[in-house]
């Protein structure tokens, strides 16, 4: 995993969990690597991963069972909160940027369209 | 914990330290950067015992570094090793002089580094041999690791490899570890604590983390920063 050094990784470590377990990929119950395999997997101070773990224990992601492991907790709901928050901070990121070209709204959803379906040919093109 | 007060020291007419107040946590990977001369090397040899500032206090673990000598590991920028050592010679002195010596972690390292006990120490390659220097500091179990320079003049690959065996043989919450180095780029994710040092002067002592969130860029974006404007800062 690259980190963007400009931004507190423990934050981006958080994101890459949060993101797991929207896609569902991780379900309440599986189980996380523990935070020293983690941090020499991505190769990140592991007082960050500590930091970003318990971060995480307290957002009510992930539960540290003592002598056994850090586990997925966040249901369904959670999962969609989670979902909201994260795509809302997306759109609104879109559009401040998009603004800040100089694209009203109406260009902006038109254009928005026209990629869309765009990909949606391609898509088509390919199978 | 380390702590230096009001700590300065001249080296003839060179003014090495200039007042010098840090404060290296418990448990932390603390990034000392500064450019050349700047003073990086001082503040190591001060920690260990080797130097005693001219004026001010340096306190290892509320005591003097030279009554703590056994506390610290330290990896000098210079080859202290014989030559005509090989490896496993070299790590039977260190295990003779020094009491936490560890030689299961230094057969771990041994084989996660890619050395041979074998090797001889003047007859491999420098990115060999500063791996090899690592391991003597890595393989003690002290509560305090200084690194001078441990990336200087080493390929990019090694130095990953030097990076990552930094991760693997640290002790969470048991260690501190200082690094002192030009290049951040390696251990930009490494450290949790960052000293920035100019002209024997502290021109930036920070969270790593904090650093970033407040102005959101890199560890070596600041570097550049502070340097360009630490005169005007001081």
């Amino acid at each position: 995993m690259k980190f963007d050094n400009s931004w507190p990784i423990y934050m981006q470590i958080i994101d890459e969990f949060k993101k797991s377990i929207i896609r569902t990929e991780l379900k309440p119950g599986d189980k996380i690597p523990s935070q020293r395999e983690y941090a020499q997997k991505v190769r990140v101070n592991p007082n960050t991963v500590q930091r970003a773990y318990r971060e995480m224990e307290n957002l009510g992601m992930v539960e540290t069972l003592r002598g056994q492991g850090t586990f997925v907790v966040a249901g369904e709901d959670k999962r969609q909160e989670m979902a909201m928050e994260m795509a809302n901070t997306i759109m609104q990121h879109f559009i401040l940027q998009m603004r800040s070209l100089g694209y009203q709204d109406k260009a902006m959803l038109a254009m928005l369209t026209q990629h869309l379906e765009l990909e949606e040919d391609e898509q088509v093109d390919r199978v | 914990m380390i702590e230096f007060k009001q700590v300065s020291k001249r080296f003839g007419s060179v003014v090495a330290l200039d007042g010098v107040n840090i404060h290296f946590p418990k448990g932390s990977i603390c990034g000392l950067f500064g450019p050349n001369g700047a003073g990086k090397s001082t503040i190591m040899k001060l920690i260990t015992g080797i130097n005693y500032p001219d004026q001010g206090e340096v306190k290892v673990r509320g005591a003097s570094p030279k009554a703590q000598r056994q506390l610290v590991a330290y990896l000098p920028e210079v080859d202290h090793l014989y030559p005509w050592w090989n490896l496993a010679q070299a790590a039977r002195f260190m295990s003779v002089f020094y009491p936490d010596w560890d030689e299961g972690r230094c057969k771990e390292l041994l084989s996660f580094l890619r050395l041979d006990e074998g090797m001889i120490l003047g007859k491999i390659s420098k990115g060999q041999r500063a791996k090899a220097k690592l391991l003597m500091v890595l393989s003690r179990r002290a509560p305090y690791l200084l690194l001078d320079e441990p990336f200087s003049g080493i390929d990019l690959l090694t130095r990953e490899e030097i990076a990552h065996a930094l991760i693997k043989g640290y002790r969470e919450g048991e260690q501190t570890l200082i690094i002192s180095t030009h290049e951040i780029d390696e251990i930009e994710s490494l450290v949790d604590q960052v000293v920035f040092i100019d002209q024997g002067r502290i021109q930036l002592q920070s969270d790593a983390e904090q650093l970033r969130m407040e102005r959101n860029k890199s560890l070596v974006e600041i570097m550049k920063e502070v340097f360009r404007n630490g005169s005007q800062q001081v």
